[in-house]
């Protein structure tokens, strides 16, 4: 399997760097590497990558600095990288336009599976009618929901949430950044509400509710559609 | 402080009331001792500083009330100045020896406290040098079979020493976390982080976790469609009823079974996780919640922190955990948050 995707990995440990450009090199990635922030903004100017592993803690710039400073131009995916397992930092980082997160140490599988959502949901473009996950099916333009090609009745918050995140699929949505996007501004603190919709959503179209397969939990975080 | 002022005068005035309207029977200079005794008393109870506070007031007290002429500090007879003399001599010796035992006392005290640190960290270095060391070495040697044993290797014997690895490292990873959260909870610094939780959700997030690795236990739980949302710091709990799922499923054979199950009113929630395992040891229930301490320290596999770290999490939400036998066999451990909760309700 030989993918064309560039990679600019940013992470001032050498080790971590060695061991990722490997990995990815081996699933037929191009790799890019930098260790200080300085660096990786001018490969990313100069490369264009597809995407950006973004290590959050750089010798000489703040990661969060740096994310702000890559989405001033950068539209493509950015994962963040982090040690510390810490949901303000992580809340953080996807308030300021991080598209996923790992924290450190993870298991290459799952970085690999990560890359590939990101990348896969870049391609699909912005004009798709249909949205499909799993035996899910959304067509937006006729507001119909089908789980194995049966109708779901949904209310109209229930679709808006589902549409919101089969939107953003693979990616890790805040609870504040749903709420927003919901309810509007100023009902960002009220998750009683989310909690609510979330378990009424998975109770129509998951398939076993209590291991949700289409609408996963990240705890503390926020909600991810598979 | 204030409080043991407060005691001591009362007791010399009281005494001295009584005293007062029974000169006729006791004369003045039994009083004397009355008081004196009181004094020696108080030397036992109470602090350096109010004793010192009660002799003096006492002194001065009898000689004004009781001493002839009575109400003047005028002392008439120079036996009685010796008598005040040796009230004062005496009453300060009595404070001076006691203040002395309590000193020594405190200090073998100390030295107690000093000797169970020292034991509590040789536990500690006991069983963390044997709990990170040991998946060090199988890291490092199946590594450097893997990098020198050179072609002798087979492709089975590979992937069995990189299985190793991968295990190895899970390991560490899971002990490192551990001696962090506690840290963390140790520190004192750390802050809940409150937000409407739904138990149900919480707890199912935990047990698809728990499946896939270990998917031959059996793990029970059924909603609870009565409970509300209620403010916990979720992060925080999973943690906690993850430690103590952990501790089950290490310490019960692998046919027991566990079960969850959440509840709760309006200003509280409740889990409890229970399991059919063999129970834990009579003598050992007060301590299990100890840091560092094992029930069979010669078991691999934890550090002793894990129940140590829940009970941390659950009392800095204001909550108890408890722990209990079954009759029927097996544990029962019981968390009980007081909390508020949401009246919105998930079940309509």
């Amino acid at each position: 399997m030989i993918n064309k995707a560039e990679i600019l990995i940013i992470d001032d440990e050498l080790q971590m760097l060695k061991l990722l450009q490997i990995a990815l090199e081996n699933e037929g990635y191009k790799v890019i590497t930098a260790q200080s922030a300085k660096e990786g903004i001018a490969h990313a100017i100069n490369h264009q990558p597809s995407l950006i592993l973004l290590d959050i803690e750089l010798p000489d710039l703040n990661g969060q600095t740096v994310l702000k400073k890559l989405r001033e131009w950068f539209q493509r995916p950015i994962i963040i990288l982090s040690v510390h397992n810490s949901e303000d930092e992580i809340v953080n980082a996807l308030d300021n336009g991080a598209t996923d997160y790992l924290t450190k140490p993870f298991r290459t599988r799952e970085l690999l599976a990560r890359i590939r959502s990101c990348l896969k949901r870049n391609e699909t473009a912005d004009d798709t009618t249909i949205l499909k996950t799993g035996n899910l099916e959304i067509d937006l333009s006729a507001h119909v929901v089908k789980l194995n090609s049966e109708l779901v009745k949904l209310t109209a918050t229930e679709y808006n949430l589902l549409v919101l995140l089969a939107k953003n699929q693979g990616r890790v949505l805040t609870h504040q950044f749903i709420l927003k996007e919901i309810w509007g501004v100023g009902h960002q603190t009220e998750t009683q509400y989310l909690r609510v919709f979330v378990a009424q959503l998975r109770k129509k179209i998951e398939p076993n509710p209590n291991s949700p397969v289409y609408i996963i939990t990240e705890s503390g975080v926020g909600y991810r559609m598979s | 402080m204030t409080g043991q002022f407060i005691i001591v005068s009362s007791i010399v005035i009281l005494l001295a009331v009584a005293c007062f309207f029974s000169t006729d029977l006791l004369g003045y200079q039994v009083p004397a001792l009355l008081l004196l005794m009181s004094v020696s008393i108080a030397a036992m109870l109470f602090d350096i500083w109010p004793v010192i506070f009660m002799a003096t007031l006492s002194a001065l007290i009898w000689n004004f009330f009781f001493i002839p002429p009575t109400f003047t500090f005028h002392v008439g007879t120079t036996n009685d100045a010796l008598l005040l003399l040796m009230y004062f001599l005496v009453a300060s010796i009595n404070v001076v020896l006691m203040s002395r035992i309590r000193r020594f006392e405190r200090i073998a005290r100390d030295k107690q406290e000093k000797q169970n640190t020292v034991k509590l960290y040789n536990t500690l270095f006991n069983s963390l040098s044997h709990e990170l060391k040991t998946p060090l070495a199988t890291l490092l040697v199946a590594s450097d079979t893997l990098n020198h044993g050179g072609n002798n290797l087979s492709e089975s014997s590979k992937k069995e020493l990189l299985a190793e690895i991968e295990k190895s490292g899970l390991r560490l990873q899971y002990q490192i976390e551990n001696l962090l959260n506690m840290s963390r909870i140790e520190s004192g610094t750390i802050k809940l982080k409150k937000d409407w939780c739904d138990l149900n959700e919480l707890i199912n997030h935990i047990l698809a976790k728990f499946r896939e690795t270990y998917p031959n236990r059996k793990i029970d739980f059924e909603e609870n469609q009565n409970i509300p949302l209620y403010q916990l710091d979720g992060g925080l709990l999973e943690i906690a009823i993850e430690n103590i799922l952990l501790n089950a499923i290490l310490y019960t054979p692998e046919n027991a079974e566990i079960r969850i199950v959440a509840s709760g009113k309006k200003e509280y929630c409740e889990i409890s996780i229970s399991d059919t395992g063999p129970g834990f040891p009579k003598n050992e229930i007060a301590f299990a919640f100890d840091k560092f301490h094992r029930v069979d320290p010669m078991k691999t596999g934890g550090t002793g922190l894990g129940l140590s770290i829940a009970r941390g999490i659950v009392e800095v939400h204001q909550g108890t955990i408890t722990l209990e036998n079954i009759t029927s066999g097996g544990a029962l451990f019981k968390i009980k948050i007081p909390t508020a909760s949401s009246s919105l309700s998930i079940f309509r």
